[in-house]
């Protein structure tokens, strides 16, 4: 039963995408070049890799908005251990990784010492995981990397844009440890009833310490990523990224509400909204206009999803 | 910070001291932490004090006390909204295109408000009705709107604003009208919260929807009046946004939702819904207006500004959930 509407929502995103695919298609013949592909795959790598702890986060019934924040605190330091400290650039992108981690581990310490609910918690460290950003880089932005170090997010290997190889190969890990693992069953157990959860035994604390630190280190990983493909460091990077990964992986069909959800579908709900963005961006439709769609397509995705998911109960 | 309430030995007037202190322990956390700051900024720099200065401080920050009000009560009733940076910039843009174009001056004043109650209807029923949590509604609502604006205006200059439409450039006695907005509309919310059917409700819904449902309060209808209230204040803030300057940008003001939450919330409003009150956001939005001009005159970069931000509101929400374990 569970195993059919899992499949029914991701069958009827796939249906989506192929429809979206084919109306691009014949708008227009610049859509379905291998280099607009692969370019199109570079750009959502970054949001990718944030959307694959998010649908642990969501599926546990909690949300982290401060990722973004993260990926730009990230940014910055890296920027900073590598020119202001002078370490050596990749021990500085090790480093730059890691704080991700703290700064996500914080957001879990926060949340399961002090009861605090998600929501706020990360609300909080958004605002101030950003103000660290700005306060230490005082606006400063940091150029003139080295050229290997481009090949993270501009080079390729093997063909294929080299972010992609990191995001295919998260997405599988994800993927397997969400749906075949006992911590992939623990995650759901919380999402569905956390009290339950608890009572049977399942150490709820340390689950979520481990879901929002994997968070704040991916947000440091894409970060990273992110500085190699665009050359720089600001301190505004990042900014409203959290509302394009929350979008990707609730239009995937996973349930704010916690306790449902799946990888495929995230990954789905990505390559859709990726595919959206670039098709109004082909149309003349400006950045400022697509996130308005995207702000549309999170509240039509969960309305559908109330009402699918209401039918079934009734 | 809070007394010891159970000593049997307290005479009557300090024990009523120590009442008042854990009826009203945020706010007169933040009145002295207020106090504290202007006394060491104005011994380090004194022209902290000047007209001017105290001017900027409380008239040109009286919009985000005004906001935090409807804030107050979307949190008090256990949901919250992180669209109204973007509510406000929007009505504030419609409000100056209207006044650019010759509209009678007090549509231009009463157009925001209307849609302001409009759009937040709007997110009410989605809330209230359609059940979608509030912080995804708004996260929505905050892109659309965003985005609406910049791909309408291309975030351009408002400029020639007729001289009429400057409601908080004029002044009575002295001070500016924003002062009077913030002062009179945050005593009015008090007393309505405190005495009204409507306030308590909300109160209610915060603490307890199950109890409330219970006790027959029409929980949906309550929300989607909560929010139209909340639009209405977004109104009032935009229009003394829109004609305290010149001009108008006409783009979202940055983090302007945040500075409102986290009014509220540091102003003693518990996270978790049902207590709180708008006498504490205000203060608490002075305080912050006062921080950000410290900042300033103590020589420290304003780029630290959205840290102490964000430090404010964990510090405060540890407390709030300290308090809570404590009651426990």
């Amino acid at each position: 039963m569970t195993l059919r509407s899992f499949l029914r929502h991701e069958t009827i995103l796939l249906i989506l995408l192929v429809i979206a695919l084919i109306i691009l298609a014949q708008q227009s013949d610049k859509f379905f070049t291998t280099d607009n592909l692969l370019n199109q795959g570079r750009l959502m790598a970054e949001v990718g890799l944030l959307a694959l702890p998010m649908t642990f986060v969501i599926v546990t019934g909690g949300i982290d908005l401060s990722v973004g924040s993260i990926f730009g605190l990230s940014a910055i330091l890296l920027g900073v251990f590598w020119h202001g400290l002078g370490i050596p650039l990749p021990v500085a992108m090790v480093l730059a990784v890691l704080v991700g981690g703290v700064a996500g581990l914080g957001n879990g310490l926060i949340m399961t010492r002090f009861n605090v609910p998600p929501l706020i918690a990360t609300l909080a460290t958004l605002a101030l995981y950003r103000g660290l950003a700005e306060g230490i880089s005082q606006a400063r932005s940091v150029r003139g990397y080295p050229e290997w170090f481009f090949v993270l997010g501009q080079g390729e290997v093997l063909g294929l844009p080299t972010q992609l190889w990191f995001l295919f190969g998260l997405a599988i890990a994800a993927a397997a440890v969400l749906g075949l693992t006992t911590f992939g069953r623990t995650t759901y157990a919380i999402g569905a009833n956390e009290v339950a959860a608890r009572f049977s035994g399942l150490n709820v604390a340390r689950t979520k310490l481990i879901i929002y630190a994997t968070s704040g280190l991916i947000a440091g990983l894409a970060a990273v990523i992110f500085v190699s493909r665009v050359s720089t460091t600001r301190s505004d990077m990042g900014t409203g990224l959290e509302l394009d990964v929350i979008t990707a992986v609730v239009l995937g069909g996973t349930s704010i509400f916690g306790g449902k959800g799946t990888i495929i579908g995230t990954i789905l709900g990505l390559v859709l909204m990726q595919v959206m963005k670039s098709g109004l961006a082909l149309a003349g439709v400006k950045g400022d206009g697509t996130i308005v769609v995207i702000g549309v397509v999170l509240i039509a995705a969960i309305l559908l999803g109330n009402l699918l998911s209401r039918n079934g109960d009734g | 910070m809070t007394s010891p309430l159970a000593t049997p030995r307290l005479t009557a007037p300090v024990r009523r001291l120590a009442t008042t202190l854990e009826a009203n322990g945020q706010e007169l956390v933040v009145f002295a932490v207020i106090v504290v700051l202007f006394a060491v900024v104005a011994m380090i720099n004194p022209r902290f004090l000047s007209d001017t200065n105290l001017t900027t401080i409380f008239s040109g920050n009286a919009y985000v006390a005004v906001a935090a009000i409807g804030m107050t009560l979307v949190i008090i009733s256990g949901n919250i909204d992180v669209s109204v940076g973007s509510l406000i910039g929007v009505l504030a843009t419609i409000s100056g295109t209207l006044a650019v174009n010759g509209y009678p001056i007090i549509i231009c004043w009463l157009a925001p408000l209307v849609v302001g109650i409009a759009i937040n209807a709007f997110v009410g029923v989605l809330v209230a009705y359609v059940r979608i949590p509030s912080i995804v509604v708004t996260l929505g609502m905050l892109s659309v709107l965003k985005g609406g604006l910049i791909s309408a205006t291309a975030g351009a200059w408002i400029n020639d604003l007729p001289p009429d439409f400057m409601l908080a450039q004029f002044r009575l006695f002295g001070i500016p009208s924003p002062i009077y907005f913030m002062v009179a509309l945050t005593i009015l919310a008090a007393l309505w919260m405190r005495h009204s059917g409507f306030g308590r409700t909300i109160y209610a819904i915060g603490g307890n929807p199950d109890a409330a449902r219970v006790a027959g309060i029409r929980i949906e209808r309550s929300i989607v009046g909560v929010f139209m209230i909340h639009g209405f204040f977004a109104g009032i803030a935009a229009v003394l946004f829109a004609t305290q300057l010149q001009v108008i940008q006409s783009t979202v003001p940055p983090n302007l939702e945040l500075t409102v939450i986290t009014a509220s919330v540091v102003g003693g409003v518990s996270i978790l819904g049902g207590t709180g009150t708008v006498i504490g956001s205000t203060l608490a939005a002075i305080l912050f207006a006062a921080i950000g001009s410290a900042l300033i005159f103590t020589n420290v970069s304003a780029y630290w500004l959205r840290a102490v931000q964000g430090l404010l509101i964990l510090a405060t929400v540890l407390a709030d959930m300290a308090r809570r374990r404590r009651l426990r």
